[in-house]
């Protein structure tokens, strides 16, 4: 795909349907750049409330408490950036793993399919994670759990203590991190894949020259090249993460407070949005989770614009994820 | 310059060590590849062997009834979510498609960087947020919650999408075909209407039908806007149901028919999702 230069004719023909044509198109295509403002001034001002009452404070408090009518929302964020770590820990190197395999191990009747599978993963609806969640994994961890509770070595040495469960539900942090990371695991591969497509082949040439066994040829010549890209798809994966609300919702047990152990139950800051959202009747309770929500705007916006940034400077045409 | 029997044995051993990494590299690749498909293929398994029984003729043809009579189905949620996919697609459509025509046929206007930044922001924007602006917007002002509601959330989440795909279909359409439609005197937004648009048609339809697969699932936005509705409505001013959003609430529900319900329901739903983004890949493929 090259870039196209049209041919230098606009507002030069005669013709009387060009300026009103352009115009619509010009209309219609701000109607983008409207949204985003407005989207902006709706969530400042139906969160305006909260903001005048709370303040910077808001930010900084560890309490939510919807009878007494104090907010502050940094559980949540708490709780977003540890689940939305975890999950990275584990998603990026399977990712990774994968994108190496297709691009540098499988033959190419393999590597189609798998990439299309891969792909799969990130049609599947969030809810439809959710309820495999609900039904499948959170029975898996709880006797996990279980299991962890009969085990005296750990339950007894207080260096473990972040390892045995308060209660075992299986609804916590660590079930959400889990699920949070079979979802984000298709856009780093994709990023990922499309980076390590775009490795020169003179590199990988070069090595095997030297008499380089393949891992090697993947460590030192093709990693290097494609850091920074994959870097782009990490970012563009922590975006969704931050943001991914039903499956979360429905996993992580949607207590208001910072997690004790790795399994304890938590919230985010969507999950408190979409748990709460419906059954708040206090204005204060509405307008502080809106204002949660406008935290989460500012954050995936910040987060979007790192990601383009970073995989626009290596090539304006692998941005397709 | 002679290679003792010492060095050779420390060159062997390296070479040995080197073949070692190497083959343990292999495997722990492939197996990243192994273990991503365990829960692509646990939840395909889990949808297949638990929704199939929970399907039947009354899925599609009643509304759901109370708990602990027999019966029913969703209805309510398969038209509720026809209903707000043709909302969204009228929005996503008319402004998508403009933003790609602007992007891809007016290179040169000094709005485009501005457009292309925000669009490719906003596609990161999550979907409950969106939720909430449609809330703000619509819901507050005409005071209830409403299909419009949730169609506008969803149409505000398939526009940046719509950007991206319809640009990319039309930057693929020749110059020369452009330059023939001028040279013949036509002027540019005949050419952009009758001959660009025309022969880029069928990836824009992609484009579309793989951003209403990706909004079909939201369900999050929907929570406050569309709210859900336990009868068939067919009135878009009128709260109605959607298929994930009636999927999260028997999920969370504590009864055993309606996690059938819900069982059913995601089947259908993902067998939707997975048939619309096939078609598209096909079309696709075939084009290039």
């Amino acid at each position: 795909m090259t870039s196209i230069k049209l041919p230098p004719t606009a507002g030069r023909t005669s013709s009387k349907g060009d300026s009103p044509f352009r115009l619509l198109i010009t209309v219609l295509a701000c109607a983008i750049i409207v949204i985003f403002l407005l989207s902006i001034y709706e969530l400042t001002s139906t969160s305006w409330l909260s903001i005048k009452t709370f303040g910077l404070s808001f930010l900084t408090r560890v309490v939510w408490n919807p009878v007494t009518g104090q907010f502050g929302a940094l559980n949540f964020v708490i709780g977003t950036l540890l689940t939305s770590l975890i999950a990275l820990i584990i998603a990026v190197p399977l990712a990774i793993g994968s994108s190496i395999f297709i691009t540098e191990y499988a033959p190419r009747w393999l590597s189609e399919p798998i990439g299309y599978l891969i792909e799969l993963l990130a049609a599947i609806p969030s809810v439809i994670f959710g309820l495999w969640g609900v039904f499948v994994v959170v029975p898996i961890i709880r006797s996990i759990e279980l299991w962890i509770f009969y085990q005296p070595w750990i339950t007894q040495n207080p260096a473990l203590k972040w390892l045995v469960p308060d209660q075992p539900t299986g609804l916590g942090l660590m079930t959400a991190s889990i699920i949070l990371a079979i979802m984000v695991i298709p856009y780093t591969a994709s990023v990922s894949r499309d980076v390590i497509r775009l490795v020169p082949s003179d590199q990988r040439e070069a090595m095997y020259a030297l008499g380089a066994t393949k891992w090697e040829v993947i460590r030192s010549a093709i990693l290097p090249y494609a850091r920074a890209g994959i870097f782009g798809g990490v970012i563009l994966s922590l975006g969704r993460a931050l943001g991914e609300t039903l499956a979360v919702t429905m996993v992580i047990g949607n207590v208001p407070a910072i997690p004790k152990t790795i399994w304890s139950p938590t919230a985010t800051m969507s999950s408190v949005i979409a748990n709460e959202f419906t059954e708040a009747v206090e204005n204060l309770h509405l307008s502080s989770l809106i204002e949660v929500g406008l935290l989460l705007f500012f954050v995936s916006v910040l987060v979007n614009y790192l990601a383009r940034v970073i995989i626009h400077r290596l090539n304006p045409l692998a941005v397709n994820a | 310059m002679t290679i003792t029997q010492q060095q050779q044995a420390v060159i062997s051993r390296r070479r040995s060590r080197r073949k070692t990494s190497n083959a343990v590299a292999s495997v722990l690749i492939g197996l990243c590849v192994v273990v991503i498909m365990i829960p692509l293929i646990a939840i395909l398994w889990y949808l297949i062997s638990n929704g199939v029984s929970a399907l039947s003729v009354e899925f599609f043809t009643r509304d759901p009834v109370p708990v602990g009579e027999a019966g029913g189905g969703l209805r309510n949620a398969i038209v509720g979510t026809l209903m707000l996919l043709a909302i969204a697609s009228v929005i996503g459509i008319i402004i998508g498609v403009a933003g790609g025509v602007m992007l891809a046929e007016y290179p040169r206007n000094r709005l485009v960087p501005t457009v292309r930044l925000v669009s490719d922001v906003l596609s990161g924007v999550p979907a409950i947020v969106m939720g909430l602006v449609a809330y703000g917007l619509v819901v507050v002002t005409t005071k209830h919650f409403s299909a419009f509601a949730g169609g506008i959330a969803l149409g505000l989440l398939m526009i940046p999408i719509v950007v991206r795909t319809s640009e990319e279909v039309l930057k693929l359409v020749p110059v020369s075909v452009r330059e023939a439609g001028l040279a013949l005197g036509l002027p540019q937004w005949r050419v952009i209407l009758s001959i660009v648009l025309p022969s880029a048609a069928s990836g824009i339809v992609t484009g579309v039908m793989l951003a209403v697969a990706r909004v079909a699932g939201e369900a999050s936005p929907l929570l406050f806007t569309a709210f859900g509705n336990p009868r068939l409505s067919l009135n878009p001013a009128q709260p109605v149901s959607a298929l994930p959003l009636s999927i999260f609430n028997y999920v969370v529900s504590p009864y055993e028919a309606w996690h059938r319900l819900a069982n059913a329901g995601a089947l259908v739903l993902v067998i939707l999702i997975f048939i619309t983004t096939l078609l598209t890949r096909l079309a696709t493929r075939r084009r290039h």
